[in-house]
């Protein structure tokens, strides 16, 4: 993957310098003192970073792709030459699926260890815990799951779509398209769920409406984490019977709910889904043959025809074995190093603050197609896509948005 | 232990003295706890580490609890995260409150209510905040809320004599049920996320070094008055009953004695102590959150009282801070492989120490200390005797 060198340009043009070029900057021109100049674990030729992701407990499932894929980014760019010449050595702590642990091994890396960033999280609750620290100590935290919005910290790059970027376009596309006029939204009930259903309906009461005024909810309902009997919503839902059914079902719920809607009799056929929440990883579990023909809205896919995907499916199967799979938070935590490089070398420094002001405008030819970082809120500007499941448990992606779209992590009458 | 005359001496002081410190062992054991938890941690580790010291003193308390109510009243429970979880949530919603104040939730729809009920499109502070907003009442609810539980609960099962193993499940579908009412209320309480994002006590920066310090010695201390307050209720005639009663229940029962009293009054006191070590919980790691009262935490709880040795205060201390250190060290250590060598330690704890680091003190250490400070001549016959004499004691 390339970081596009932009930044450099600008220089050029400003200043009229041309002394350096990403690629062959050597530790000798950045002195260890300059570019560190808040304590961090930066010697004259590594840089320490942590990882901090559950690797046992019940999200390890979930965790393990980001863990792979930032592994696989961070040894890349080791070969590469590392972060202004400086290898990157990993600290790597368990979260192991519980937030309190997430708090104490957060305050480890950064008190402890001087890590020079952060790669981790994966649930929102586990980045809750850790916003605090992140925030009082002045680390920075990469972030890769989509999520619900409504935070902007200085100290975490968001390199997931937050809500309005994962849904808005994506039931645009299913109003057109499918020709989708009534909706059921159903979601797993925490407040990511319960945050994108409140983005759903606010888009279709309020701007589907208007289009055509038949467009209505004609149900929403949350089940508990890790619920498994959805009979008497598959009933609802068949007697009901709308145009879409919006989802957000996650964990271990996702196995019950398609199978429990195949053996229903509940298929693609005639009741079609957009889900939010269902990747590659999931349907590892689920199987292909019972979510065949629902479709996705995500911003990555691992089917994904693209150069730079193609190298980055190749090299992750090299690194991580042939079976392994890509979903789209994988390939977002594959982004986070890549962009902590690009920002620590446009600001010439590893001190927080300075990455912090370096990361607008970082742009990326990323596996998902070209990313931008938003000028004042730290997520990332990407493309929207709709992918359909196939029964070997990959997708075929049937749209992708003609623009990028602007993550809008409080957005204004959807709130 | 006390004779007749000892409490007809007049000298209060030197009465409660006896109760408390019924030899010059647990005198001695009970110092060392103190210069441990007071000089020594505080000398020696890191702020970031005795920050987690502190962190695990505070399962301490509930392991405090469960000697009482599971060592000494044979009344085990398998959910006292509950207690843990009501002291914990009540800190929480008293710091979160103060943390919304209407300038720093400005962009939220209703500004000055916590962030969690303007996502889940809460408009108003329910009722049962309102008592948050008063340290003095958040105080004393982090007391009365677990009591009130513990006692609603104990009171009926108890007087319907559901006892042993019935009552640990019980309890647990107990602390099985609280999770699922919080993560299911999430407009009131914060959901699976818990209530984050905690600064300050009225006003004083929780997060600061400084204070993280200043908390891990109100802890401590607190920590040891419970255990001088569990040492004298169980010198008391009620902790004698206590211990009567777990070891042949019928015949205290036919003494007279109402025996679902004192089981409740012991269950709801582990269950305030529980409480207290959930609220010093909360201002320690600056949040709450519904996986710290789940049924594994609780179970943990109980592991921690089970290495330290059940029938021992001072063994459930230490056994809290080392099965959470061992926690910690493996984890940082093997990040990958750390579940196994954790599993590993307590299958060898059941196999090889079943009274826990207790009972390795009582049966080894301690013997072998005798046996080196005596002279060699000793008749080891009238050694068993008195070790017999003080195993009755604590």
């Amino acid at each position: 993957m390339k970081i596009i060198k932009t930044t450099k340009k600008q220089l050029l043009a400003l200043c009229g310098m041309a002394t350096f070029a990403f690629g062959s900057l050597s530790a000798a021109e950045y002195p260890t003192a300059e570019v560190n100049t808040t304590g961090l674990a930066v010697t004259d030729d590594t840089v320490t970073v942590g990882q901090l992701h559950s690797i046992t407990g019940t999200m390890a499932i979930s965790e393990t792709g980001s863990v792979e894929a930032e592994r696989l980014a961070i040894k890349q760019i080791n070969e590469m030459g590392g972060v202004l010449g400086r290898q990157i050595e990993i600290i790597q702590e368990d979260g192991a699926s519980d937030w309190p642990t997430f708090a104490e091994k957060a305050r480890k890396l950064i008190i402890n260890d001087k890590v020079a960033a952060v790669f981790g999280c994966w649930t929102s609750a586990s980045r809750k815990a850790v916003l605090p620290i992140f925030e009082r100590h002045n680390n920075m935290l990469y972030y890769p799951t989509f999520y619900e919005g409504l935070e902007a910290s200085k100290n975490v790059v968001y390199t997931g779509q937050e809500a309005t970027q994962q849904i808005i376009w994506g039931l645009d596309w299913a109003y057109e398209e499918l020709g989708a006029r009534t909706f059921y939204l159903i979601g797993s009930d925490y407040i990511w769920p319960r945050t994108s259903m409140k983005i759903a309906r606010t888009h279709i009461e309020q701007v589907l409406k208007k289009k055509d005024p038949s467009c209505e909810v004609v149900g929403e309902e949350y089940y508990a984490l890790g619920h498994t009997n959805f009979r008497s919503l598959i009933n609802k839902v068949r007697l009901r019977k709308p145009d879409l059914m919006f989802t957000a079902v996650v964990g271990g719920s996702n196995v019950a709910w398609y199978r429990q809607l195949r053996s229903a009799g509940v298929t693609a056929k005639n009741y079609p889904m957009l889900t939010i929440s269902t990747t590659e990883d999931e349907l590892l579990g689920i199987g292909g043959e019972n979510a065949e023909g629902f479709y996705a809205s995500m911003k990555y896919f691992q089917s994904l025809d693209n150069p730079e995907n193609e190298a980055f499916v190749k090299e992750f199967k090299e690194m991580w074995g042939e079976d392994s799979v890509i979903g789209d938070v994988t390939q977002a935590a594959y982004l986070g190093p890549w962009i902590w490089k690009a920002a620590v070398e446009k600001a010439g420094s590893f001190d927080i603050d300075k990455i912090h002001l370096a990361h607008p405008g970082i742009e990326l030819d990323a596996p998902e197609g070209y990313v931008r970082v938003h000028d004042t809120n730290q997520h990332l500007w990407s493309k929207a896509k709709i992918g359909r499941i196939l029964k070997n448990g990959q997708f075929e992606v049937v749209a992708v948005s003609d623009e990028l779209i602007e993550p809008d992590p409080f957005p204004e009458g959807y709130q | 232990m006390n004779s007749l005359k000892d409490y007809t001496d007049p000298s209060f002081s030197k009465l409660l003295y006896q109760r408390l410190f019924a030899n010059k062992e647990a005198l001695v054991g009970f110092l060392i706890l103190t210069a441990l938890l007071l000089l020594v941690l505080p000398l020696f580790l890191s702020p970031f580490r005795l920050g987690l010291a502190g962190r695990y003193l505070c399962y301490a308390f509930v392991a405090v609890g469960l000697v009482m109510c599971w060592g000494k009243a044979g009344i085990l429970s398998l959910g006292q995260g509950m207690f843990f979880g009501a002291g914990g949530y009540c800190m929480a919603m008293f710091l979160k409150l103060e943390a919304s104040d209407p300038e720093s939730t400005a962009i939220q729809t209703t500004p000055g209510i916590p962030d969690f009920m303007d996502w889940n499109q809460v408009t108003e502070l329910p009722w049962f905040w309102m008592p948050f907003k008063s340290f003095p009442l958040t105080v004393l609810l982090i007391l009365v809320v677990p009591l009130v539980l513990a006692f609603v609960m104990s009171f009926f099962y108890f007087k319907g004599r559901v006892t042993g193993v019935v009552f640990a499940i019980l309890t647990q579908s107990m602390v099985a049920c609280l999770w699922y009412f919080i993560v299911g209320n999430q407009g009131y309480f914060g959901g699976i996320n818990g209530i984050t994002d905690l600064k300050t006590l009225n006003g004083w920066d929780i997060r600061e070094d400084s204070s993280q310090r200043i908390l891990y010695f109100i802890c401590s201390l607190l920590l040891l008055a419970c255990i001088l307050l569990s040492r004298y209720i169980l010198s008391s005639r009620l902790g004698r009953v206590l211990v009567a009663q777990r070891d042949m229940e019928n015949r205290v029962r036919f003494s007279g004695y109402n025996i679902t009293s004192f089981k409740v009054f012991v269950f709801c006191f582990a269950a305030v102590i529980s409480s207290i070590g959930g609220a010093l919980f909360t201002l320690q790691v600056g949040f709450m959150s519904p996986n710290l009262i789940g049924v594994v935490p609780s179970i943990d709880m109980v592991i921690f009282t089970a290495v330290g040795g059940r029938e021992s205060l001072l063994g459930a201390v230490y056994g809290a801070l080392a099965v959470s250190y061992a926690k910690t060290i493996f984890s940082e250590a093997y990040p990958n492989l750390w579940m196994f060598f954790y599993g590993g330690v307590f299958i060898a704890i059941v196999l090889f120490l079943p009274k826990g680091l207790a009972g390795l003190y009582q049966d080894n250490i301690k013997v072998w200390v005798k046996n080196w400070m005596r002279k060699p001549e000793t008749d080891p016959e009238s050694l068993k005797i008195k070790e017999s004499e003080v195993n009755n004691v604590e």
